[in-house]
């Protein structure tokens, strides 16, 4: 093997390395998963139907605005999906995620890309994730409906009670709300901006949450496809229950 | 007794070629182990920096079978033998010889950081807690493989305009230091053109002190860029508090 190098240039293609693992099946569960759930939530989405069922909500759907159309002809969902996708797209595993499996921008550590003119997220459009922390202000609303939705499943005309889809949707928000926890904005927010924790107000509290939000952040990356799954399957089940395909299991 | 073949590169900044080399294996042996025995049997120039043979020095990186490692800290056992070896110095710095590299790029990075300024006035006092946090950042080693694999670095070639996660680990110990008083936020901002790292976390994965260099330093870097400079909210709110 004879191969030059040429130091410190770049390679002049895709997919160049002397690594031989298989780097590219790291990149494979990602552009599944994620493109599966986009292509899933895009339809579901725009479906515009079967979301509820008795005291169930799909959490594609809530808050639900305008179901019967006086002033909004097209699916429900359209009106609010920009809030937890904009939350999700800037949050900061998964700009890593996709930058990664869907730029290649890097296709793994170490391998190799084009030249081309690399701005990162300085230039338009990428320099938008900077506004990460207003899509979490704007998750935690959210979060208060999905709560909201998940007491309610527990009310069946009138009486209490417990079916699968109460656990389905209780499980998703709890997720979703672990998911949010531990977001690195609100890690920075909560205490991580302090330069002296016993220096500041409220110093010691701030210090507290900040170290129990670290903690939960340190597992961000299963928190967020935890809490997408369990989105995509409480959205799931409510469509089959709704349509009639399967039936709700009452359990209390 | 058992061998292995190792490819070594060998030649300069104009280029070269890797050259195979056959190693008899022993108990516990690293990388560094193995260049030393070619350096004494077969080739006695080869150019390897190394100084402490125990993962603390930061000078015995280079790219073994395509990964950025520590050659002292990459065991023999723990590597296929069944096709050779291949070790290769690191690909974002010039080669001065064979696997040493010309890594003086980043020490000119380094005096654009302005060192630690303790806060005008304050008294010398602080907890334990507060200093916690930085303890994990002063354990780096400046091996550089984290910059040798930083895309922006090593595929885009932003020297000129990146400091590489190495830095951002330095800058970080002195920004969240509770003593210190300057803000590096504008030179985060600019001249060490923080927005370019796209947190794809490849830092992270080579680190040998195992720093979270992408959570625990550059995003918590960033959000404090995003308070100085992208939060519309926190401008106004300095803005009335300056007025007043
Ligand atoms: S996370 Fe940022 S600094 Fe680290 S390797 Fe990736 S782009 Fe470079
Ligand atoms: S941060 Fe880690 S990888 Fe980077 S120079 Fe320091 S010890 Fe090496
Ligand atoms: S960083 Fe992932 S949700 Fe904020
Ligand atoms: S020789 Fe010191 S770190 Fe490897």
């Amino acid at each position: 093997m004879a191969e030059l190098v040429s130091p410190s240039a770049a390679g002049p293609s895709y997919g160049k390395t002397q690594r031989r693992d298989t780097w590219w099946v790291e990149i494979i569960p990602v552009v599944v998963l994620l493109g599966g759930f986009g292509a899933y939530a895009t339809l579901r989405a725009f479906e515009g139907r079967f979301y509820e069922w008795g005291p169930y909500l799909s959490p594609l759907y809530s808050p639900l605005i305008d179901p019967n159309h006086h002033w909004w002809p097209f699916s429900p969902a359209l009106l609010i999906l920009a809030g937890p996708l904009g939350f999700r797209v800037t949050c900061y595993y998964y700009r890593k995620a996709y930058y990664r499996a869907f730029f290649l921008d890097p296709p793994a550590c170490a391998v190799s890309e084009s030249r081309h003119s690399y701005r990162g997220e300085t230039a338009f459009p990428f320099i938008l994730q900077n506004v990460h922390r207003y899509f979490l202000y704007l998750a935690v609303l959210f979060l208060v409906f999905l709560w909201r939705d998940a007491i309610h499943a527990f009310f069946f005309d009138g009486s209490v009670g417990v079916g699968v889809g109460t656990l389905v949707l209780l499980g998703n928000v709890i997720l979703l709300s672990i998911y949010t926890l531990s977001c690195h904005s609100l890690r920075h927010l909560s205490g991580g901006k302090l330069d002296c924790f016993s220096c500041a107000a409220f110093g010691g509290p701030r210090y507290k949450t900040w170290q129990w939000l670290s903690v939960l952040n340190q597992r961000h990356m299963l928190w967020a496809w935890a809490s997408l799954l369990s989105v995509g399957f409480a959205d799931l089940y409510v469509r089959l229950v709704s349509c009639g395909a399967i039936r709700d299991v009452r359990l209390h | 007794m058992a061998e292995a073949v190792l490819q070594i590169f060998r030649g300069d900044s104009k280029g070269g070629a890797a050259k195979e080399c056959h190693v008899p294996l022993a108990p516990g042996m690293v990388v560094l182990d193995a260049l030393h025995y070619v350096q004494a049997h077969q080739l006695p120039d080869l150019a390897v920096r190394w100084n402490c043979k125990a993962g603390k020095c930061g000078s015995c990186s280079a790219e073994v079978n395509g990964h950025p490692r520590l050659t002292c800290k990459t065991r023999m056992d723990a590597l296929p033998l069944d096709k050779p070896i291949t070790i290769f110095p690191m690909k974002s710095f010039p080669v001065i010889k064979d696997l040493v590299t010309d890594v003086s790029w980043n020490f000119r990075v380094n005096k654009k950081i302005p060192p630690f300024q303790p806060r005008a006035g304050a008294e010398w006092k602080f907890d334990q807690k507060d200093v916690d946090r930085v303890q994990e950042f002063r354990k780096c080693i400046e091996c550089f493989l984290c910059q040798n694999v930083c895309h922006v670095l090593r595929d885009h070639g932003k020297k000129e305009e990146f400091g590489g996660p190495r830095f951002f680990v330095r800058v970080a110990g002195l920004e969240m230091h509770p003593m210190d008083g300057a803000s590096r936020a504008a030179l985060l901002r600019k001249e060490l053109g923080i927005g370019l790292c796209n947190i794809t976390k490849c830092c992270t994965e080579v680190c040998p002190e195992e720093i979270h260099i992408t959570d625990n330093a550059i995003i918590p870097l960033k959000e404090r860029v995003v308070d100085e400079f992208y939060d519309p909210l926190l401008m106004l709110v300095r803005k009335i508090r300056g007025a007043k």
